[in-house]
């Protein structure tokens, strides 16, 4: 007997032109076909969206929470990276 | 005010209305009967939609031949205009994926012609024909998975494409205010439905798409005996409180 | 980075234990994969599951009256409702799933009444304006518990939350707008709204669980900032908010007790009964068997469908886990 027990879909939806696809939560879906459009049925019943992503829960790879330190720390010690780093004379327009 | 039943007005537009309009107001009916009862939640989402997308059309239909409470809640079985296909009952998911393969084909090509026509169901028909497809697209994606599927399901599917074959000649019987290519209609809608089928691992009936009693007898008020009783659940509230607002 | 488990490693609890706090004390929210304490997970999982049950579970009474609203109008608005359960028992179910709880197995508990639903689907919706006081009560009290919910400490049942109550609240005015047309309709109709009124009444007052001396999870939930009121001031807020909203739609409340407390400030209003609320959690309230049952059936004879899908999305190289 096959198993009955479909896969987990993750559901990112775009919410109108101009924005990104945003993550709206999963669902589950026998194949992507079924899940995008389970996934139009439940998360923009309300006209939430103009355009669906589905990908399978299985297939994102994510960092790891205990990483998070040698991860995302390094970052931290660039502010040369951000635009309010620099300092700029009062009156200097358009930069 | 309840004693007579509402007659129906004689004008085409209000004939034509009325048979589109109690299509969508029963077959809303009865996938409104899954409510609770779906096979798989994201199932229950799916059919509610289709459901209120119909009952949509039908309140917009209905209010063009009167008033929509007035001739939904007030109206004996046989002042009824719907095709017999849509009110058959839900049976198991293959008989109620089959009914809604045969009815939204053939649904969606009709408001296809209603729409690039210039009569008066054309605007309705326009806005409708976007739903229309997507309930199409429901019914076809479900015939694959259940034909094409387990053992079980293909034997299911058969059967419920079978049981509602006898059914699916009326659809193409012409309603009067309406001006549709009956015959390109039908054609459309044979091939249409025999390549999901067959996409499907599934055979079409070959049997005669109407009888003497489903020939066009639903568009004249003969309607099948389950119709009886889904008349007497959605209609008592409403008539046990002659006159009151709701 | 990427086959780590969040909990592996031989790492020191306790130096865990204190980012999950800091974090908590910050009002950070904790989302899936940080490190949490067994128990919290635990309770998240029983509590976020029972409230995905609940939804499901409570499209039963209401949906009992979709093939009888009588007017197409309500029809529709009863359907769309009945719809959102639906789909806020998904958006639950999806967010007890990032605890690594699969919804088949929660499903599964539920079936066998391993994990619970609110017990105020138990009782009988025996008229129309049952779907009303249903909507004007029920949901209002769900609201009310809810409403706080949004800033609940573990971030995807907060998220689901806001979506949640974004929703219910057309399910409230719905309800309220639903009875206010029976109560001024005709002498039956107004008869009818009451008679609902007196028989939700009571039971949506026990929806927010014990008094605070007797509930046994709260002092640890509120800790956690999983829940942020105590289930007696919520219950007193409820109270607050119904009475004025009664007297609008002519209607009362059954409670001879219920009086305004200047020195309180709030309503008083008259004792639980509380037996009555553990014998229907119990099992023994007018429906349980019928919506456990119903709800089995529907899973079980579902069945061949999902096996048939998913045999499809084998066969057709579909599949993906």
């Amino acid at each position: 007997m096959t198993n009955a027990d479909w896969p987990l879909w993750e559901v990112f939806v775009r919410s109108r032109r101009g924005l990104a696809h945003t993550h709206a939560g999963s669902l589950h879906a026998p194949d992507a076909e079924m899940a995008l459009r389970n996934a139009r049925d439940l998360y923009t019943r309300r006209s939430e969206g103009v355009s669906i992503w589905v990908v399978p829960s299985a297939a994102v790879t994510a960092s790891s929470p205990d990483e998070k330190d040698p991860f995302f720390e390094p970052a931290a010690d660039k502010p040369y990276r951000h635009p309010t780093f620099y300092e700029i004379p009062e009156g200097v327009k358009h930069l | 005010m309840t004693d007579a039943p509402v007659t129906l007005g004689e004008a085409p537009l209000a004939t034509a209305a009325l048979a589109l309009g109690d299509d969508a107001l029963v077959l809303s009916h009865r996938l409104g009967e899954w409510a609770g009862h779906a096979p798989v939640l994201e199932e229950e989402v799916a059919l509610a939609n289709i459901a209120l997308d119909l009952l949509g059309q039908a309140r917009t239909l209905l209010s063009l031949a009167g008033d929509e409470d007035e001739l939904a809640y007030l109206r004996e079985e046989r002042s009824f205009r719907n095709a017999q296909l849509v009110e058959q009952p839900n049976g198991d998911f293959a008989r109620t994926i089959a009914r809604q393969l045969y009815f939204s084909v053939h649904q969606h090509l009709l408001y296809g012609q209603l729409a690039a026509g210039d009569g008066p169901f054309a605007p309705l028909a326009g806005k409708a024909v976007k739903e229309v497809a997507y309930h199409r697209d429901h019914a076809e994606h479900w015939t694959l998975r259940l034909g094409d599927g387990t053992e079980e399901s293909h034997a299911r599917m058969q059967r419920a494409l079978d049981a509602l074959w006898r059914y699916t000649g009326e659809l193409f019987e012409p309603v009067e205010g309406l001006s549709v290519d009956w015959t390109a209609l039908r054609e459309g809608w044979l091939a249409a439905v025999t390549e999901v089928v067959e996409r499907a691992t599934l055979k079409l009936p070959d049997g005669p798409q109407s009888g003497a009693w489903t020939a066009g007898a639903g568009r004249q008020g003969i309607h099948t005996e389950p119709f009886g009783r889904m008349l007497a659940e959605m209609q008592h509230l409403h008539r046990s409180h002659p006159g009151a607002s709701w | 980075m990427t086959t780590m488990a969040p909990d592996a490693g031989a790492q020191d609890t306790t130096a865990h234990e204190a980012v999950f706090d800091a974090a908590v004390a910050a009002e950070e929210r904790i989302e899936p994969r940080d490190w949490m304490p067994d128990a919290y997970r635990a309770t998240l999982v029983r509590q976020i599951a029972q409230h995905a049950h609940s939804e499901i579970i409570g499209m039963q009474p209401e949906a009992n009256w979709i093939t009888r609203a009588p007017s197409l109008r309500r029809k529709a608005i009863l359907m769309a409702k009945v719809q959102d359960e639906a789909g806020h028992g998904l958006y639950l179910y999806s967010a007890a799933e990032t605890l690594g709880t699969g919804r088949d197995e929660l499903l599964d508990k539920l079936h066998s009444g391993r994990q619970k639903y609110s017990s105020i689907f138990n009782y009988p919706t025996l008229t129309w304006a049952d779907v009303g006081a249903i909507g004007w009560l029920v949901d209002g009290a769900a609201i009310t518990n809810q409403v706080p919910l949004c800033r609940c400490s573990y971030g995807p049942y907060a998220r689901a939350m806001v979506r949640i109550c974004k929703e219910e609240s057309f399910h409230q005015r719905q309800g309220y707008e639903l009875l206010l047309a029976l109560s001024r309709g005709t002498e039956a109709q107004h008869a009818m709204a009451q008679d609902a009124v007196d028989r939700w009444w009571w039971p949506s007052l026990m929806m927010f669980g014990p008094p605070d001396a007797e509930s046994s999870h709260s002092a640890q939930s509120m800790a956690w900032k999983i829940k942020r009121h105590s289930n007696d001031e919520l219950r007193q807020r409820f109270v607050d908010i119904c009475v004025p909203q009664a007297a609008s739609l002519g209607l009362t409340l059954p409670d001879p007790d219920l009086r305004w407390n200047e020195e309180r400030g709030h309503h008083d209003f008259g004792a639980i009964d509380w037996t009555e609320f553990q014998d229907v959690l119990r099992g023994n309230g007018p429906c349980n068997d019928q919506r456990i049952g119903q709800r089995r059936r529907a899973h079980e004879e579902g069945a061949w469908v999902r096996e048939a899908a998913a045999a499809y999305a084998a066969k057709h190289g579909k599949a993906t886990a």
